[in-house]
């Protein structure tokens, strides 16, 4: 299993993953893919200047919480503040999850800084699909602990896990 | 040299000044690492490790923090980057 990542000289970070660890890292980064899909274009002079048609907050729990309202009790701000960043923030996401699965033709991958941080952002992208969808709290570990082997959760609690691992790893090569 | 001599304005209450300031606000989560919010802080923000430390550890006891304050416009560009981050943050004018 892979010891995460680690600085490798000229500012560049390395991160060497088993095929099948290369592999599920891959599912997860194209069902992000999915679920990030590009909002509806709307009106195309103000698609090209990144202002979209959406005001409301994302249905699906996962979407809602990789992009929330900028404001909390405004429900009139938080709609424009969600026309002017929601397309744009989009686009960074899946600009860094396309970086990733770049990144993911080799097993032995190597990072610029440029690139480092657009795993950074995609890492923690999915650690947010992921922890919404098992309603991860903060108790995390206690309620990991308690799932059976043959519980379907299972295999998801591993992963987020594992992704929180690498993660971490990635944040102290950087600092 | 002269100046035009003040005309007395009245200043219309609705009108918004701006030199009330606005808060950038960050809530706690129990999914993002503390690690990564750290590294956040100091990266957007360019806080030394320090701040950013006790920044983040504000947002987890106590729930949130008031990571940033400015301009309506500024509290909203650092919003919009600290949602690029996947942070959960959002922009109040101050009381």
């Amino acid at each position: 299993m892979t010891n995460g990542f680690r600085r490798v000289g000229d500012g560049r970070i390395g991160l060497d993953l088993a095929p099948e660890e290369g592999a599920v890292l891959r599912g997860l980064v194209e069902q992000l893919l999915e679920l990030m899909e590009a909002l509806p274009a709307g009106d195309p002079g103000l698609a090209e200047l990144g202002i979209s048609e959406s005001t409301e907050a994302p249905e699906d729990p996962a979407l809602a919480r990789l992009f929330p309202d900028g404001y909390r009790d405004d429900p009139d701000a938080a709609g424009e503040f969600r026309r002017y960043t929601e397309s744009g923030l989009r686009d960074g996401k899946r600009e860094a999850a396309e970086t990733v699965l770049k990144g993911l033709a080799e097993t032995k991958i190597v990072l610029d800084d440029v690139q480092a941080h657009a795993w950074l952002r995609c890492l923690n992208d999915l650690r947010l699909t992921l922890g919404t969808r098992l309603e991860v709290t903060e108790d995390f570990y206690e309620r990991a602990e308690e799932l059976d082997w043959d519980d379907p959760r299972y295999a998801l609690y591993a992963v987020y896990d594992w992704l929180g691992l690498l993660q971490d790893t990635l944040v102290r090569s950087l600092w | 040299m002269t100046a035009p001599a003040p005309v007395e304005v009245e200043r219309p209450e609705t009108v918004e000044r701006l030199d009330v300031p606005w808060i950038a606000i960050v809530w706690n989560d129990p999914i993002n690492l503390m690690s990564y919010v750290t590294y956040v802080f100091q990266k957007v923000f360019g806080y030394g490790k320090a701040k950013a430390e006790k920044l983040m550890l504000d947002v987890h006891h106590k729930g949130r923090a008031v990571v940033a304050n400015g301009t309506r416009e500024e509290m909203e560009r650092d919003v919009e980057i600290l949602h690029s981050y996947g942070l959960w943050a959002t922009v109040k004018k101050d009381d």
